[in-house]
């Protein structure tokens, strides 16, 4: 009768048999030669971060181990000990608030890209090329990031105000521009301010109609990379943020639907 | 050029979930079985604020909970400073990490099981127990257990489908690094982000089936045990 328990306790040895046979298959599927760098990436930015990634270590032959998450998330870790070597951001204040709490290395802050804001609708035709379709009555929800928390989101607000209108009722407030993008891609609402990047390829959009918010209507949303003070050490890592600054990088980076 | 379905990236994120939920379950067996004991066998006044406290994580949202574990494991907070005064350094970020996460957001899921199961015996078959001479802890091992067995099998199911399943937790405190701390949830995350959709799909959806098929299995397993009981 006291198998039962046996069951529980006894099994314990084949459970670190296991856990040791895993880890081995893991130490062994990491390669050994070149160093690996650890990126932590704003998530909106994770599909450039990976031709991004690609290219580098083709080039350099050192890893790049990338980590997509919140920028605000990543601020949290990295007070906590995080073992990033650099962020690129979603913004530039939390690069700068790292520099000035010497959680990175001052100096090492640079724009990586600069991101542009586009009105869009999924439905073909909807919005017109010069947004006059936010001059006449709406056609449903329109829906922006959270200007508190989102860059692209504040971004939204600004142009919203610079073209004086008054969304009462409408507008819905999406968590970030992840969200945004599923708000208006899922028809729940019928156009909305979301990043260039999210419906951009091959240098036109991918569907829907949208209108290219021109940049003078807003402050420029400028996404910067940081050296942390875990990568401080490494220069494979600052061998990545001066890749980041090369035409190849910044042309590479365009084609995703950022300004140059 | 069309992207394999399982990617060695995929595949190492299977391993470290399965390897973590396996861990977590085995431990969490070992922690929660007394634990509920005590709980539903005590008559202590801790019995109400103790059991609340093990349900928190079933209600607190995974960012809350992440976000205080991250604080407490991190180099400022005092779990992190235990084990750095221990040489192990800080938790967080590390499978170590985790799995202590792990433990803590799958704890109601081991626990409330067993403890309905012990509750449900009520007090008549270790009063036997007694009357044959046996000593608490005898009776504990060859009359309670057995009949928990039930709650113990849905605890394991339970807390290894959840710990499989949970990701707020696991971004904050794991930091998504791959080969390291990025499991299957954490993953499916990165995919989408890049608008991946095919590997997220294939990810997203093999996750569906896997919990599908784990609480089919227990519901088959406790309808057998009833027809058994009855």
């Amino acid at each position: 009768m006291a198998a039962q328990f046996s069951l529980c306790v006894g099994s314990s040895p084949i459970a670190r048999r296991i856990g040791l046979m895993l880890s081995a298959a893991l130490l062994l599927a990491l390669p050994s030669r070149a160093q690996q760098v650890q990126v932590a990436v704003a998530a909106n930015f994770a599909a450039p971060a990976k031709a991004l990634a690609a290219q580098f270590e083709q080039a350099s032959g050192h890893k790049l181990a990338l980590s997509f998450g919140a920028t605000g998330q990543f601020y949290a870790q990295i007070r906590n000990g995080a073992p990033f070597a650099v962020l690129l951001a979603a913004d530039e204040e939390t690069p700068e608030k790292l520099q000035a709490q010497g959680l990175a290395v001052a100096g090492t802050g640079q724009t990586y890209a600069t991101g542009r804001l586009v009105l869009w609708s999924k439905q073909a035709g909807l919005v017109d090329g010069q947004g006059h379709v936010l001059r006449a009555p709406l056609p449903g929800r329109l829906a922006l990031a959270d200007p508190r928390l989102s860059p692209y989101g504040r971004a939204s607000a600004e142009v919203i105000a610079a073209l004086g209108l008054t969304l009462r009722g409408q507008a819905v407030e999406a968590a970030h521009i992840g969200q945004t993008y599923q708000f208006i891609a899922s028809g729940n609402a019928a156009l909305g301010f979301v990043a260039l990047s999210q419906v951009y390829e091959n240098g036109r959009l991918r569907e829907g109609s949208g209108w290219i918010v021109p940049e003078s209507l807003h402050k420029p949303i400028r996404q910067q990379a940081v050296l942390l003070r875990a990568g401080s050490g490494q220069p494979a890592a600052a061998q990545f943020l001066s890749y980041l600054r090369s035409a190849q990088a910044q042309a590479l980076v365009a084609s995703y639907g950022y300004s140059p | 050029m069309r992207p394999a379905a399982f990617s060695s990236e995929a595949v190492s994120a299977i391993a470290l979930t399965l390897q973590l939920a396996t861990l977590s379950t085995l431990i969490l067996l070992v922690l929660a079985t007394p634990l509920a004991w005590w709980l539903s066998q005590t008559r202590s006044r801790w019995r109400t604020p103790l059991g609340a406290l093990v349900l928190l994580p079933l209600v607190l949202p995974p960012t809350v909970l992440g976000f205080y574990l991250l604080v407490l494991l991190g180099p400022q907070g005092w779990v992190g400073q235990l084990t750095q005064a221990l040489g192990l350094g800080p938790l967080s970020f590390s499978f170590s990490g985790l799995l202590l996460g792990a433990l803590v957001f799958s704890l109601p899921f081991a626990v409330q099981p067993i403890q309905s199961s012990f509750e449900a015996m009520g007090a008549r078959p270790l009063e036997v127990a007694a009357t044959l001479r046996a000593r608490p802890l005898d009776a504990f091992f060859t009359v309670a257990l057995p009949l928990a067995r039930p709650g113990l099998l849905t605890a394991a199911v339970l807390s290894f489908a959840h710990t499989v399943g949970e990701f707020g937790v696991v971004l904050m405190v794991g930091g998504n690094i791959p080969g390291q701390t990025r499991v299957v949830s954490t993953q499916i995350y990165g995919h989408v982000e890049a608008m991946e959709y095919t590997q997220a799909h294939v990810l997203a959806a093999g996750m569906v089936l896997f919990s599908f098929i784990a609480l089919w299995v227990l519901m088959r397993l406790q309808s057998k045990q009833r027809r058994k009981q009855a």
